[in-house]
């Protein structure tokens, strides 16, 4: 039945005796909603983030970190090196779910460590992006155009480690040869977490590396730039 | 079975707790973690209102009591504004009362996620416990007003602003992801575990309420914690998302390009889905109150269904009446003022319908009732004031004084607590078993009511005279004549009167635990489902053998041609038992 099927529903008639909801759904699609719900939530607090980043590009003396030549994020490459971690985590993840679907728990098991070991490769990446930040002198508070790269950077990885603590349990049921069949319920939701974060990656990226004409283009479609 | 929820497991497979410890601290059980969530919010509840006691003595009597100077005046504003919107309101209306009615209310046997639930309100009491702690940091608590604009909130000359402020933003931090735990687990067992034939048209508001303020809550929350980091990375790393370059105490900070305003815009959007955040379950609330005790359906409840689903929606887009004097661009303040108007609609839909319902229906004058009727005054009188507020040209001379202070205590401090005490006086006899005393709960009725009127209508007069709020003191000002004096010292002495009596409701609620009259089944010939439990109050897992199902909508009242005065939800048509001289099926 359509959403406005349902709530244009005259429950409070009498011949309407007929039952219409069948009863409680299944525990794993109850699963899937709280994380649709929780992802929403995460994109909502980085698009707050990611609004208030642009209202900053508006104010002078904000030094977008991809702006000129000597800007360290002018040339892209470290970025996609990162990027390369999070995307084989992604691709492992996703290999990992195929083969618990066939009921191949060796496979599984070895998909999985490679999810987990492309997911700390990820941070550690970061980490030390941030120190060749801070070594080029773009320190933490050295410009707002920097705070808010360590920082989004930052609750992105830890929602990273988030998902790599819920992994770690269900590499550790796969490997104590728990039912492949729940076991690939657990997969199928982190899967979908690693590829919302590399999507969420992907739009931070994308807005950290833009150039500032782009920020005053998003910024006039927003009605945040800032006559000063 | 360990991988089936708890919502779906038959009652044989249960696991019930033995011990004391597992059965009322480490608690999963929805009603026992409602209860916690209950009487910590209300114990911090008591504490603000405490504070807000001791304000009222220094702003009727100044120059009295020594132990009010102006920096513990701020700080006792501040938590007092804080602990109300956050700690007291969101937690008991979706911690307490979500908690309990949900599962009960959707006829399934718990939480989808118990567990997520039992962190939640640890979680929770961890919020409370650090933001308490901030009275006892050096500096004390924050006094920056619960709304902790910077850049003053963390200059020196504001109270708290070294431990302070950092408490209160770590247990602000900690309060939201209890709530994204509680509000994720709200959401997700309305969708998923309603019972069979509980269609979403046929929940009770109460429930509507709840859905809609938690899905709101978990979309507004995110703004907060936003504000919330970047302030402490201000504060504590240095940045300056916030704060701009200026001159504190002779010297230069070392902030520089932050916007004050951005945190307006942040702090806001969190703050007007707040309000409905903490309103919307009060409408449900009083909706099913008002129906049972006037023994006739909800007047237009498909409406007020889409009413609570529309003021959800509206609210995110009229954050910026909280700013028109902050200088945004005046087409802003036209279409925020727009957007703040056209919730009045939906809004006052729902109170004609309240009204409506009473229309000739079979008043019960319970205590419950009183209150929901109550509300239905002092809402009217709150909205009707935000109407003036809304507009931009009568707020530019209002912003900051004290008819502000009337009215958003009128409208959503007042009037949900007025729902609070009509919820708690409803449901009593459902979580104890007991009833309360009904002349105790009457004093506490007109008490409140009258004393409330008598402290928050003199405001509106005040504010007209342009008295601000968040003073210390008055003092001798040329605008400020001797009777406005007069009238904060009748002030004060009605609301220390009205906090008084709620020694009435703690006496009532803890004398009748043990030594109220036995309730029994469904006390108020209610037709929801949480009243047709096999025991009051409902044990672990409610519903003994077998879940209810749902054959009819929750406000079968007065039926015409059936016998009793109200048909319950789970009862079949068959077994709906008709006067001698009236055919089957003609209730219509």
């Amino acid at each position: 039945m359509s959403l406005i099927a349902k709530l244009t529903e005259k429950s409070w008639e009498p011949a309407h005796t007929g039952v219409m909801h069948a009863g409680p759904g299944q525990p794993q699609t109850s699963k899937k909603i709280a994380l649709g719900i929780f992802m929403v939530i995460i994109s909502v607090l980085f698009t707050l983030f990611f609004l208030t980043f642009i209202t900053h590009s508006q104010y002078p003396g904000f030094q977008a970190l991809a702006a000129e030549p000597w800007s360290p994020f002018y040339n892209t490459g470290r970025l996609w090196m990162n990027t390369a971690l999070l995307v084989g985590a992604s691709v492992a993840i996703h290999a990992a779910l195929i083969s618990a679907r066939r009921g191949a728990q060796g496979p599984t098991l070895i998909a999985l460590v490679i999810t987990l070991f492309f997911s700390a490769q990820f941070v550690i990446a970061q980490i030390w992006l941030w120190r060749h930040l801070t070594g080029m002198g773009y320190g933490f508070t050295t410009n707002p155009a920097n705070s808010y790269f360590y920082l989004l950077s930052a609750i992105h990885a830890l929602h990273l480690l988030g998902g790599v603590a819920v992994l770690v349990r269900a590499t550790w049921l796969n490997w104590q040869g728990t039912a492949l069949a729940r076991s690939a319920q657990s997969i199928k939701l982190c899967a979908s977490y690693w590829h919302y974060l590399l999507a969420l990656w992907l739009v931070l990226f994308a807005l950290m590396t833009a150039s500032p004409e782009t920020y005053n283009t998003i910024a006039a479609l927003c009605g945040l730039e800032v006559d000063l | 079975m360990n991988h089936i929820a708890f919502a779906d497991q038959p009652q044989e497979s249960m696991h019930h707790p033995q011990g004391f410890f597992s059965k009322y601290v480490w608690s999963l059980d929805h009603k026992v973690i409602a209860i916690q969530y209950g009487v910590t919010a209300i114990m911090v509840g008591v504490l603000a209102l405490v504070l807000s006691g001791l304000m009222r003595l220094q702003l009727g009597f100044p120059d009295t009591f020594s132990f009010i100077n102006p920096n513990t005046y701020l700080q006792f504003m501040t938590m007092h504004g804080m602990i109300m919107v956050v700690y007291l309101l969101t937690a008991l209306l979706l911690g307490g009362f979500g908690n309990y009615l949900i599962p009960l209310m959707v006829g399934t046997r718990d939480m989808v996620f118990p567990y997520l639930n039992m962190l939640s309100y640890w979680t929770y009491l961890l919020s409370v416990i650090v933001l308490m702690a901030s009275f006892f940091v050096p500096g004390g608590a924050t006094g920056a007003g619960w709304t902790l604009y910077p850049p003053h909130t963390l200059l020196p000359g504001t109270p708290g602003h070294e431990l302070g402020i950092i408490m209160m933003l770590v247990s602000l931090g900690i309060f939201i992801v209890a709530f994204t735990m509680g509000g994720l687990n709200y959401v997700t067992t309305i969708l998923q575990a309603r019972t069979k034939g509980m269609s979403l048209m046929r929940m009770p508001l109460t429930l509507w309420g709840i859905f809609t303020a938690s899905l709101m809550g978990l979309l507004a929350f995110p703004a907060l914690l936003v504000a919330a980091i970047m302030m402490m990375l201000d504060k504590l790393a240095g940045t300056s998302f916030f704060m701009p370059a200026l001159m504190s105490m002779g010297e230069a900070i070392d902030h520089s390009g932050g916007s004050p305003l951005l945190y307006q815009h942040l702090f806001w959007f969190f703050g007007h889905p707040e309000v409905y955040i903490v309103a919307l379950p009060a409408f449900g609330m009083v909706s099913d109150v008002l129906a049972t005790h006037a023994r006739k359906n909800i007047f237009g409840y498909r409406m007020m269904v889409w009413a609570i689903v529309i003021i959800g929606g509206l609210s995110f887009v009229v954050w910026a009446h909280h700013m028109y004097v902050s200088g945004m661009n005046l087409s802003f303040g036209f279409f925020f003022a727009t957007t703040t108007l056209i919730i009045a609609i939906p809004t006052a839909i729902k109170v004609y319908n309240w009204v409506l319902t009473l229309w000739r229906g079979n008043l019960h004058m319970t205590v419950p009732m009183l209150f929901a009727i109550g509300f239905i005054f002092t809402f009217t009188h709150g909205g009707l004031s935000g109407l003036f507020l809304g507009n931009v040209a009568i707020d530019v001379p209002l912003a900051d004084t004290y008819f502000v202070v009337a009215h958003f205590h009128m409208v959503m401090g007042v009037s949900t607590v007025m729902v609070l005490f009509a919820a708690i006086y409803h449901w009593y006899p459902l979580i104890s078993g007991r009833m309360f005393n009904t002349a105790l709960g009457k004093w506490h009725f007109w008490v409140t009511f009258v004393g409330t009127y008598t402290t928050f209508l003199p405001m509106h007069y005040l504010g007209f005279l342009g008295l601000p709020r968040r003073y210390f003191s008055m003092g001798e000002a040329a605008y400020v004549p001797e009777s406005a004096h007069s009238l904060n010292a009748g002030i004060s002495i009605s609301a220390i009167i009205v906090m008084l009596a709620q020694l009435l409701f703690i006496a009532n609620v803890i004398w009748s635990l043990k030594k109220g009259p036995r309730a029994g089944h469904n006390p108020w010939g209610a037709t929801s489902l949480e009243w047709q439990t096999p025991d009051v109050p409902p044990k672990h897992g409610n519903w003994g053998e077998k879940v209810p199902e749902v054959h009819r909508w929750a406000y079968d009242y007065s039926v015409p041609g059936v016998k009793a005065d109200f048909i319950p939800q789970n009862m079949p048509s068959e077994a709906v038992e008709m006067e001698d001289d009236s055919p089957q099926g003609e209730r219509s």
